[in-house]
């Protein structure tokens, strides 16, 4: 299946625009898509921590990814 | 408990946000306004990027106010934040809490600003003389 990952904050830089297209095999779980991003962006694994978002919540690695959920990497937050 | 919750793009008033908060049943109102400031661990800050996951932000920031009100007896929240770029002395964030007694109003809003900067997806950029960093970013 195909997914759209959003970049807030340092992620944008990283990924070098607001968004990026993966392919991603049906019942992919939140850890496999960090695995895979981490192999595409390694720079991801230099930052303090960072968390993914699905569905405009914070997700736990063993969620799993369903088409067309809204995905979203979410490095440290430093609203306020 | 009655709640107000916007990100916003333009600057924010103070008055209005206070204002919002008051009610006849109110014994006092408690304010947090975060404010733009010139340095950062000694290095002059020229201006501030905030950057919201907009629905997400939104919806961590109910989440903060449903548990505000879960814990202390409040009764109007409001939390206005603001995003895009910001010069030294604005305002990117204002919280106002209001309750029959202070103490409410007060460990409440102490509560939401805390909860607020740990968990709400907004992020900010400090632009510096000689470049830029997006804060807390890295260890």
């Amino acid at each position: 299946m195909k997914i759209t990952v959003l970049a807030f904050g340092i992620a944008k830089d990283i990924f070098g625009g607001p968004s990026v297209s993966l392919e991603l095999a049906n019942d992919s779980t939140v850890y496999n898509l960090q695995y895979m991003l981490e192999q595409k962006y390694p720079r991801l694994e230099q930052l303090k921590s960072y968390m993914l978002a699905v569905n405009n919540e914070y997700a736990l690695p063993g969620d799993t990814i369903h088409e067309r959920d809204e995905i979203a990497v979410i490095p440290p937050v430093s609203g306020g | 408990m009655t709640s107000q919750i916007q990100i916003l793009s333009t600057p924010l008033n103070i008055q209005s946000a206070t204002d919002w908060v008051i009610s006849p049943e109110s014994g006092g109102i408690d304010v947090f306004i975060g404010t733009v400031r010139n340095a950062t661990k000694g290095k002059t800050v020229l201006r501030l990027e905030f950057e919201a996951y907009e629905p997400m932000a939104i919806s961590e920031m109910e989440k903060i106010v449903k548990e505000a009100a879960e814990k202390w007896p409040v009764q109007k929240v409001l939390i206005h934040h603001r995003v895009g770029v910001l010069e030294v002395g604005e305002v990117p964030v204002i919280i106002a809490v209001s309750a029959a007694h202070r103490a409410a109003a007060f460990d409440a809003c102490r509560y939401i600003i805390d909860t607020l900067k740990q968990t709400v997806p907004i992020w900010k950029k400090e632009i510096f003389e000689d470049g830029e960093v997006w804060v807390a970013a890295h260890p």
